[in-house]
């Protein structure tokens, strides 16, 4: 006979969990019972938001699946922002929720909430465990879904007197996945794919446009493949970046809101988008009727519900972008078919670049190249919400797919701090470095206590403008400089990190960035780097919402360039 | 915009119905109406949607209904020859006299039943497409009708071939 609990622990590892990220409570005593002694890590965060951020940081960086562990009611209301993230980025997470005991629920008892109701729009799929011998085979189900298809969280309820209930431990065809309604399609159509070879040898401005699907279906090197066979240039989104490297010569970096200015007018001007693993987001195509107006689509996405939901598809493919891809790659011939349209490219890129003033002042673009320069090919880097993460996305030297950590759809401020937690817990041998806004910080800043008790390393550079900045951006450029409510008082973070017995620095001097930045890479253990920056520093370029995108605001800067 | 008849089949199991309901409210299809019972499989129920929208809004309602792991087939019924049913019971006024039968014999002509007569009310058993049931609503509101209900529509396709296309 085995208990709830226990068949709990044994399908965690039967399904390869190293690590679960938690937080204990009275439903979830059981189950706590079990970890006590198991051969499972669990780490125990402050707050359960971190906890399911966590896992999803540990699963974008590791390619895994990442769990977490939540208590009934207010532990399991905590976890909706950080699936509904997950969701949003299509990233595989297992969630496991404490639940009152089967004979309460529906009475309002004490820490009893809905979850499964709750959550039902920013699930994949959820369960609530109504019978302990489902038990084994729901928990199979759930990572299966999870992991396969478009990927996503799923959430697993479990009621207290399932936990306790003693069953005799059998695993037989019950055991196994039931789900006739659920099958994934991978392979993609071979005419579809015909029709799409046939484009894309005749297209004579043609684009690749790449999202996180790429990076989730692990097609980077036949993505680049592809492109270098076809000398096709690439734009990517927030999502997508890393799946080309920064610095490969047909990268032209992000598209959109925040995109480059030649990654913009390319994709305006093309006569072909290749769209692989992304979804044509509003941030991605500004006004939709004028995206990419000129160009016949070829869209290769898992999720079918994904291909005309914004914008009408010449040739449609359902299938996984990395099997795609390969077959593509042998039906397309290694040339490089459209010389002009290259050189035009080239010459926007040369033109057009990113910038930033060179007034000897503190900028957060110059920490970022700067930190790129050190790392080199290693790390992993994960951003907050707000300019940060969009100065980080234009200006870090990506040499990797899950380089990168970074909420995209939802847009999480207080997401980067505990992903970055969970990225290092996955990546041990690897720098992991948040780049964070000193309001997204604060959202998750108790999890100073987490890095500390466990000596997790993560390193945090604190982009401090004392500004909600990228608000207040907004504020300045559509709402007459009127700062409503944006504005932070000065925190040192410095010292908040000291009190929690970690190391940290202030740097308020360019001349010190370089230094303060290696101090923070060779030190041990967790630390927290606040860099002072020019206070109302802007993201350029920028679309406004709603516009052209290739009508962008650029920055009139006498500058430093990238090269 | 035509209405679509989607035909839903899906695992007989708990919240089924709300994760259906809530895709629809929540991507702002509307629900024009509902039918939900058991179907001729062990442990499955069809669903039976009516909903209106353009032929892109319809066929995201048919991508996104079969997203959802419960799903097991989506069929846009009214795509092919079709038989469609809705059944409504009118609860009519009807002082025992003149009115009364006349009642009686609006029933007739429409094939309806009266399935329980009150000393001052009839009530009128209906089947039909949504055009009958209207048109008996309409004749029978002269006499006072005092309550109405009705079914969501269910449909199926002509023929003998069952609802081939699934995921
Ligand atoms: C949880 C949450 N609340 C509000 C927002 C809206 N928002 C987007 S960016 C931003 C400001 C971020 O400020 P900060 O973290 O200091 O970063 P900065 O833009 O200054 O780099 C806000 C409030 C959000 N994205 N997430």
């Amino acid at each position: 006979m085995k208990s709830g609990a226990q068949i709990l622990i044994e399908g965690l590892k039967e399904q390869g969990v190293d690590v679960i990220f938690g937080y204990p409570g009275g439903v979830v005593l059981p189950i706590y019972d079990e970890l006590y002694d198991a051969d499972i890590r669990h780490v125990l965060v402050r707050h359960e938001q971190a906890a399911i951020h966590a896992a999803d940081g540990y699963a974008r960086a590791s390619g895994k699946i990442g769990v977490c562990l939540a208590t009934s009611g207010p532990g399991a209301c905590n976890l909706v922002t950080g699936l509904a993230t997950a969701y949003m980025d299509s990233i595989p997470v297992v969630a496991l929720t404490g639940q009152v005991p089967t004979s309460l629920l529906g009475n309002d008892a004490f820490q009893e909430s809905d979850i499964t109701g709750i959550t039902m729009p920013v699930t994949k799929h959820n369960y609530l465990v109504q019978d302990v011998r489902d038990l084994k085979r729901i928990l199979r189900e759930a990572f299966h879904i999870a992991g396969t298809g478009r990927k996503g969280p799923v959430l697993i309820d479990i009621p207290k007197d399932v936990s306790t209930a003693m069953v005799p431990d059998v695993d037989g065809p019950d055991q196994q996945p039931r789900l006739r309604g659920y099958k994934p399609n991978y392979q993609g159509h071979g005419k579809m794919i015909q029709r799409a070879a046939d484009l894309l040898v005749k297209a004579e401005r043609p684009i690749i446009y790449a999202g996180g699907g790429v990076i989730s279906s692990n097609a980077s090197a036949e993505l680049v493949a592809f492109a270098e066979r076809m000398c096709m240039p690439v734009v990517t989104t927030l999502m997508g970046l890393g799946c080309i490297p920064t610095d490969h010569p047909l990268n032209l970096g992000m598209l959109g809101m925040h995109g480059t200015e030649y990654a913009n007018y390319a994709v305006t001007e093309s006569d072909l988008l290749f769209s692989i693993g992304v979804r044509f987001d509003d941030r991605v195509t500004g006004k939709i009727e004028t995206f990419a107006s000129g160009a016949k689509i070829i869209h290769i996405d898992i999720d079918p519900a994904e291909i005309g939901k914004n914008k009408p598809v010449d040739v449609p493919i359902v299938g996984d972008a990395r099997s795609v891809l390969s077959d593509l790659l042998k039906k397309v011939p290694d040339s490089c078919p459209h010389p002009e349209w290259s050189k035009k490219v080239a010459a926007w890129k040369k033109k057009h670049p990113l910038r930033y003033s060179d007034d000897g002042k503190l900028h957060p673009q110059f920490v970022i190249r700067k930190l790129a320069e050190i790392l080199g090919e290693k790390g992993v880097v994960v951003s907050e919400v707000g300019q940060n993460q969009m100065w980080t996305a234009q200006w870090f030297r990506f040499t990797r797919p899950r380089q990168w950590v970074s909420s995209g759809g939802l847009g999480t401020m207080g997401y980067g701090f505990p992903a970055a937690m969970g990225a290092q817990v996955a990546c041990p041998d690897q720098p992991v470095v948040v780049l964070a806004g000193d309001g997204s910080f604060q959202m998750n800043i108790q999890e100073l206590g987490t890095v500390a008790q466990y000596n997790i390393p993560v390193k945090v550079i604190v982009l401090n403008n004392r500004f909600l900045g990228m608000v207040r951006q907004w504020q300045q450029l559509f709402y007459e400089h009127r700062y409503s409510y944006t504005e932070l008082p000065e925190v040192h973070f410095e010292k908040i990190a000291k009190a929690y017995g970690i190391e940290g620095s202030t740097v308020t001097d360019p001349a010190m960035v370089e230094q303060a930045i290696r101090a923070a890479l060779d030190h041990p253990g967790p630390y927290v780097l606040d860099v002072r920056i020019e206070r109302e520093e802007n993201v350029f370029p920028m679309v406004p919402a709603g516009a052209n995108i290739s009508e962008m605001i650029v920055g009139h800067h006498t500058t430093h360039e990238e090269e | 915009m035509p209405a679509h008849i989607f035909s839903v089949l899906v695992e007989d199991c708990p919240g089924v119905l709300s994760r259906v309901t809530g895709l629809f409210s929540r991507r702002g299809f509307n629900i024009e109406s509902l039918a939900v019972g058991h179907s001729e499989q062990p442990d499955t129920s069809r669903i039976t949607i009516v909903v209106s929208g353009n032929d892109t809004q319809i066929e995201q309602v048919k991508k996104q209904l079969n997203k959802l792991i419960e799903v097991i087939k989506v069929l846009d019924i009214s795509e092919a020859e079709h038989v469609e049913r809705e059944l409504a019971l009118v609860k009519v006024k009807a002082e025992p006299g003149a009115g009364r039968s006349e009642i009686m014999q609006v029933a007739g002509i429409f094939r309806a039943k009266i399935i329980d007569v009150g000393s001052d009310s009839l009530v009128v058993e209906v089947t039909g497409d949504s055009g009958k049931i209207a048109a008996i609503e309409d004749l029978l509101r002269p006499y006072g009708i005092i309550e109405l209900v009705r079914t969501g529509k269910i449909a199926l396709q002509r023929g003998s071939a069952m609802a081939a296309q699934g995921k």
